[in-house]
């Protein structure tokens, strides 16, 4: 169980987030939602340990200040917007920083096997930096799973926290990756992430948590917070949320909506 | 040292290589070893002597001089400042996550030097007892402090954000090495007679004032800045991801700053303080080897000290014997060599610098 209250984050003299409450559960997918500058990222930050605020996170039960950087590594692993690498590293070595401190004759399958999860089978040699950014955004992901299926003595559930994860990658990859994380969640890890595609949210999310300037504004299932007034409110643009009778929800803004309704 | 067995490494596994090398290197060093015992001025052969001594016959006072009080702390000399401008070069430039970062070229050398300019011309006015207390480690040490304040400096100055910037990092090196050279400068104007005998000497950047008893004093904090290199691999390569990411693998990212400054200012500020200042090994051997062996610091860092002590003994050979009887000052033979070095480096990688 992931568990924040009342964070309060200042950056300079600036009050970033104001009071959030936030609660995850391991099995699911969370999503943090809402427009530019809301405070998606800052409150990602302050979950993984990366930012001194007020208020408590409890992670697992235990207070997240409390724990040593390499014990925090055990429990969780972070998936920033982007990770520029300094010095000529392949794409296996790049997946194998995340091992580090694991058991190290798991190394070696571990690392092949991340890849190939992320689809990048075979690039094990390639040099991250000769990658493409959608490729490299993938080899990222691997370092982070490798991260969380290291073998651990815990047997506590692991928490990934992904920042934007698709928003460099073509549809087909934000599909593959989405699945990824649906695939831990369903596989009993925690994953939360920062989205900006409501669309995807709608069909992988289980509890999304919607932020409009540093407060919460909607916390619940998809269904019960993209409603056309709450997202048209936090994003300061008409929505509308359509759930055609074959099933699923998309969104659009509300132009659009009418022209594709008539 | 990891633990994956040569059975269990795949083909892209660069370790294996990386050993293979450390193997290479050591070997190197032994030959440029005992290429460094035999040359000199005087024709003295270490393995006469040897074979001498062994069979218990008499060795001539001169032959013996030669050997044990000249050649041999001057080889031990080279061998520790070589392994610890290459490690401290390597090192840096794994903290600052830039190739480009080395102590000699960001004024923590000149840092150093004023430490220990400052040493010999105002030893005067220390008290008497800590000037006593020091004795011989005055000059290390005082190097050693004032390049543990320009490392520190330079990194608060470079760093935002947890980003180091290349432009910032140079430009505020220059301006660092600028101003303590204009110290120095001042300190040398006020410097009396001995003192500037003594200065002169110090800053040649040469190994040939090589003694047993400035080795002592050198050496202890050379020794540990190089135990302590290998306890940073993990961390530094780490690093290499930034030092968000760092973090959030599991790295202590503020006590490896520490501990990689310090280690940074005692390899370079002892170096300094026995040779002056010698350029190029903290940049040329690292970036060698990076291109041979992969940027994996476990490796790196003990290749670095191996080669930057091969390195600097060959050319501490090759100052001795090009203009025989005299000697070159060794810092030429290194800018020679390790110029074009870098400037190959930097027209490489000029596409991806973000300057």
């Amino acid at each position: 169980m992931l568990e924040a209250t009342d964070i309060t984050v200042r950056l300079g003299r600036r009050e970033i987030l104001h009071g959030v409450d936030f609660r995850a559960r391991p099995g699911e997918l969370t999503a943090i939602v809402g427009p530019n500058g809301s405070g998606k990222t800052t409150l990602l930050r302050a979950l993984t340990g990366d930012l001194s605020q007020e208020g408590r996170v409890r992670l697992n039960g235990q207070d997240l200040s409390s724990l040593r950087p390499w014990v925090l590594a055990g429990l969780r692993a972070v998936l920033p917007q982007a990770t520029p690498l300094a010095f000529p590293f392949t794409a296996a070595e790049v997946v194998r920083l995340g091992l580090m401190g694991g058991i190290e004759a798991a190394e070696a399958d571990l690392v092949p096997k991340a890849l190939a999860r992320v689809g990048l089978a075979g690039f094990e040699g390639r040099y991250f930096q000769e990658l493409s950014g959608g490729e490299q955004q993938r080899v990222q992901l691997a370092r982070v799973l490798a991260q969380v299926w290291r073998p651990t003595a815990h047997g506590q559930p692991r928490w990934l926290f992904l920042d934007e994860p698709v928003s460099s990658l073509d549809i087909g990859h934000q599909l593959q990756v989405m699945r990824v994380a649906r695939d831990y969640a369903d596989q009993g890890g925690g994953v939360v992430t920062v989205m900006h595609d409501l669309n995807l949210t709608a069909m992988f999310a289980d509890r999304v948590t919607l932020l409009a300037e540093g407060r919460v504004l909607a916390q619940g299932t998809p269904a019960d917070v993209f409603r056309d007034e709450a997202l048209s409110r936090a994003y300061r643009c008409p929505i509308r949320v359509n759930t055609p009778p074959e099933g699923g929800t998309y969104l659009l803004p509300h132009a659009a909506g009418q022209v594709a309704a008539e | 040292m990891v633990a994956i067995s040569p059975d269990t490494a795949a083909a892209w596994d660069r370790a294996g290589h990386a050993r293979r090398t450390t193997v290479l290197l050591a070997l190197v060093l032994l030959t440029v070893a005992a290429c460094g015992l035999t040359t000199g001025a005087a024709g003295t052969s270490p393995w006469t002597v040897l074979a001498d001594l062994l069979a218990g016959r008499e060795v001539a006072l001169a032959d013996r001089v030669v050997l044990f009080e000249i050649r041999l702390p001057r080889l031990a000399m080279g061998a520790l400042v070589g392994a610890s401008l290459a490690v401290s070069g390597a090192v840096m430039q794994g903290l600052f996550r830039n190739p480009l970062a080395d102590p000699g070229l960001v004024g923590v050398s000149a840092g150093a030097g004023l430490g220990a300019i400052s040493a010999i011309v105002l030893g005067g006015f220390w008290p008497a007892g800590l000037a006593a207390a020091l004795g011989y480690y005055a000059v290390p040490v005082a190097a050693f402090l004032g390049g543990w304040a320009s490392t520190l400096v330079l990194y608060g100055i470079a760093t935002r954000r947890g980003r180091t910037s290349v432009a910032t990092m140079l430009l505020g090196g220059i301006a660092l090495g600028a101003l303590a050279g204009a110290l120095s400068g001042i300190l040398v104007y006020m410097a009396d007679d001995a003192q500037l005998r003594d200065l002169t000497f110090w800053g040649l950047g040469s190994l040939a004032g090589a003694t047993w008893a400035k080795l002592a004093a050198a050496a202890p904090l050379m020794a540990l800045a190089l135990l302590c290199a290998p306890m940073l691999a993990r961390g530094l390569n780490g690093l290499a991801l930034g030092e968000a990411a760092a973090f959030h693998i599991g790295i202590p990212v503020q006590r490896l700053k520490t501990v990689a400054i310090l280690t940074v200012a005692g390899a370079t500020g002892a170096a300094v303080a026995v040779s002056g200042g010698i350029g190029f090994i903290g940049i040329v051997v690292p970036h060698l080897l990076r291109l041979a062996t992969g940027p994996d610091h476990r490796y790196l860092l003990v290749n670095a000290a191996l080669l930057g002590a091969a390195l600097l003994i060959l050319a501490d050979v090759i100052a001795r014997i090009v203009i025989a009887p005299a000697e070159l000052p060794i810092g030429i033979v290194t800018a020679v060599l390790g110029g074009p070095v870098f400037l190959w480096i930097l027209l490489r990688r000029r596409g991806v610098l973000d300057l």
